[in-house]
């Protein structure tokens, strides 16, 4: 006969597990990912397979040689941050930032707090956004579709979010003309202009994404829905007041937004506890995004905004309290006495 | 129509009820029955019968130890064999009765006829004497917390009971006691009902089940078609609906204010199905409370069954009689896979809030391996309490108990429903459990000092 176990309850366990939820987001991303193979072609492969390849490698070499522990690469956060990272730099980035990237993203951000669950900044975007303010001319060169066997020598030209930065600083309405229609900016598909970053490419694949990590319950739609909804809000009021600054739809569908919204922003480590102070981040975030977008010096501000907030996560996460069981009826009796 | 349940939290684990069509046997009688003097809440009983006394099926053998506590009767015949300390369900040494069985001699004054008695046939009942039959018969709560009933009874002044809820949800996984009791003894479990009602003095009833059994709310809302006071709630499916406070949300809406409010500060007295049953027997037949329902389950156990079974019965003879013991490593519960308690001997005896044997083998029996807390908040999201389960639990784990009293830890009921969801398979209820322990004391400590 075997054992008699003997533990404290509960006994039963769900069947959620880390794993799960980190390969659930890696399944979302791949409509994303299928569309920038579509538009970048051989860029896209080279960026996001070496992305992922040394952000696994970093985080092994550390787990192991530095902190001399068993590696964990197999609970996939190490994949989703490598993917994530990739995600939100130009194809035609050379190898060897991405490497940097990927060195800071894991090494720096991720493993000096004591690796999974303890950093307080989303690995990913300190990796995008050291490499932003050291290497600012190649992270914002952005191609052009429909040329897949290019990588390095892809030709370039400005995002929507720089047409719309322009029109601002000239004050002049006219230049948003240029802006490509809501459907192109949905799709991905404008044939004239830089499409930005791997993932922020096409907004519908990064819904069917959102979709999906919805239907699985990986997310809440607190996050991403405050953020899109404040971003939506906020600038309309801005191209109502003054049509210089772009119509609401084209703000929400351009840029990182989206991917910075449901990818990003829903990090489970960096992002507050409980819904209430999820909905407080994510109206933050949209409202720093337009903030910078609209009056910053970066044409982009979805990825500072997110780490602004992430700095706040704790301080929100201790002045938001879920509504006690009792609470309610308690206040009552209180009034009534 | 949506239907009621409670509003906050909450999870969904696999059923289980692999019993739950299996009829009621009668358990075989012990050859040695083992009675711990402490199988409720509050002061433990105090033993009347000594070494070498013979007793009858229906014996009082120990009376109440103080005013929360209640009496045991044997429910067995033959002669006390020693007072002794032995390992309950709680894996402590405790004081027991042990009683050496001989033959099955029952106490006169009980009734053992099948004839249904109703409260119309008795005229001479009052709330007073049903009250007091309760309390003299034993009776504690049967769903597995075991305080004692005629406490419940008499509501503190300040409180008004308007209703009597009986519980008959039966949430944990695997269990089916409960419902075997509502199939096969309706009648009585109303009755058992109308007689609480009467004792406190309320003109309202319900029946909460939950709609996975749909048999017991059609047979039960047949049966009170007659009396309009009684109302069968059926509440969707959702653990821990069978938490009292819970039960008391899904049914009447209200919501039960933190400790030390009870049910009845919003009008509610919560009892549950097996308890009634007792009380139905302890009235109409003067049959004082000294067997249960008990289901013994598990996927690997060869024939579970849900049986009728004296106290005082250890486990180990029960699951001999199902098939014994699966091979390999098991874990043997005093209750469910959510809230029960895992044995450290076999040789525990069914207690009066002994609900089900429940044999969890192989990898069931383990815990899985424990990653860091990615932060998810899904212990947040399906507390039922409105509490932070990583918060509590990394707090109690750096010893800052003020803190924890200041974020509830004392509403925590140990339902377990964080741990269930943990993707990172925490310990979070271990951690809350001990600090929880060092925070009541310290609250005690203060209400002592002033």
């Amino acid at each position: 006969m075997g054992k008699l176990i003997v533990s404290l309850s509960p006994h039963a366990h769900g069947t959620d597990s880390v794993e799960k939820n980190m390969f659930g987001v890696v399944i979302a991303l791949i409509p994303a990912i299928l569309v920038s193979f579509f538009y970048f072609g051989l860029g896209s492969v080279v960026v996001l397979l070496s992305s992922v390849a040394f952000c696994m490698f970093f985080e092994w070499a550390i787990t192991k040689y530095m902190l001399k522990r068993e590696p964990t690469l197999t609970d996939g956060s190490a994949i989703v941050t490598g993917l994530l990272l990739g995600m939100n730099l130009p194809s035609n980035l050379p190898v060897w930032i991405v490497i940097i990237g990927a060195l800071v993203a894991i090494g720096v951000a991720k493993m000096t707090f004591g690796g999974l669950g303890n950093n307080p900044f989303n690995p990913a975007l300190v990796g995008r956004c050291i490499l932003l303010v050291s290497f600012p001319a190649q992270m914002t060169s952005w191609p052009m579709a429909g040329q897949l066997t290019s990588y390095l020598d892809a030709r370039t030209g400005a995002t929507p979010l720089a047409i719309m930065k322009q029109a601002i600083k000239s004050g002049d309405a006219s230049i948003l003309d240029k802006l490509p229609p809501a459907t192109q900016l949905l799709l991905g598909s404008n044939p004239t202009l830089g499409l930005g970053t791997i993932g922020e490419v096409c907004a519908l694949a990064l819904l069917l994404g959102l979709g999906y990590l919805l239907w699985k319950k990986i997310i809440t739609w607190h996050i991403p829905l405050s953020i899109i909804a404040t971003v939506f809000v906020f600038s309309g009021l801005l191209h109502f007041v003054n049509p210089v600054y772009a119509n609401p739809l084209s703000e929400i569908l351009s840029g990182g937004l989206m991917l910075g919204a449901i990818f990003m922003a829903t990090d489970y480590v960096t992002s507050p506890m409980t819904h209430k102070g999820q909905l407080i981040y994510g109206i933050a975030i949209g409202f720093l995004t337009v903030v910078i977008r609209n009056w910053g010096s970066y044409p982009e501000g979805m990825s500072f905004a997110i780490l602004i907030m992430n700095a706040f996560t704790p301080i929100i996460n201790l002045s938001t309290k879920p509504k006690r069981f009792g609470e309610v009826v308690k206040k009552l009796i209180n009034k009534g006495n | 129509m949506r239907l009621h349940t409670f509003k906050i939290g909450g999870v969904h684990p696999e059923e289980n009820k692999i019993t739950a069509e299996i009829e009621t046997r009668n358990a075989a009688l012990p050859k040695v029955a083992i009675f711990p003097l402490g199988q409720h809440i509050g002061a433990p009983a105090k033993p009347v019968v000594k070494r070498g006394d013979v007793v009858k099926v229906g014996t009082l053998i120990a009376e109440a130890g103080g005013f929360v506590s209640a009496p045991i009767y044997s429910s067995v015949s033959g002669t006390v064999a020693k007072i002794d300390t032995s390992i309950d369900a709680t894996g402590y040494r405790k004081p027991v009765i042990i009683i050496n069985v001989e033959g099955d001699e029952w106490e006169d004054g009980i009734d053992r006829s099948e004839k249904i008695e109703s409260i119309a046939e008795h005229p001479e009942l009052t709330p007073e004497n049903i009250s007091d039959t309760i309390k003299k018969s034993g009776i504690t709560g049967m769903g597995g917390a075991g305080f004692p009933t005629f406490i419940k009874l008499c509501p503190p002044p300040t409180a008004k009971a308007e209703c009597v809820i009986i519980n008959g949800v039966e949430c944990e996984p695997y269990i089916t006691s409960d419902y075997r009791l509502m199939m096969e003894h309706a009648e009585e479990v109303i009755v058992g009902l109308q007689l609480l009602m009467k004792a406190t003095k309320v003109e309202r009833g319900y029946i909460g089940i939950e709609e996975n059994k749909p048999e017991a709310i059609k047979l039960l809302t047949q049966l009170t078609a007659d009396d309009s006071r009684i109302e069968i709630v059926e509440l969707a499916q959702k653990y821990p609906q069978g938490g009292e406070k819970q039960l008391v949300d899904a049914v009447m809406n209200r919501q039960v204010p933190a400790p030390p409010a009870i049910p009845v500060n919003v009008g509610a007295i919560v009892q549950n199905v097996g308890t009634a049953y007792a009380v139905y027997q302890a009235v109409m037949k003067h049959k004082p409370l000294f067997e249960r329902y008990t289901t013994v389950t598990g996927k690997q156990v060869k024939n579970p069954g849900n049986y009728l079974v004296r106290m005082g019965t250890t486990f180990a003879e029960l699951i001999r009689a199902c098939g014994g013991m699966p091979e390999g490593d098991n874990k043997v519960l005093a209750g469910g896979p959510m809230m029960g308690k895992s044995v450290m001997s076999l040789d525990v005896p069914v207690t009066k809030g002994t609900n089900s044997i429940t044999i969890l083998s192989g990898d069931d029996a383990h815990r899985k391996a424990m990653q860091p807390c990615i932060r998810c908040g899904k212990c947040v999201e399906v507390c039922p309490m409105g509490l932070e389960p990583y918060l509590l639990a990394t707090l109690s784990a750096n010893k800052l108990y003020e803190r924890m009293e200041n974020e509830g830890a004392t509403s925590c009921m140990s339902c377990g429903s964080c741990q269930f969801t943990c993707p990172s398979h925490r310990p979070i209820l271990d951690n809350i459990l001990q600090g929880k322990g060092v925070v009541m004391g310290m609250i005690k400590a203060r209400n002592v000092k002033k």
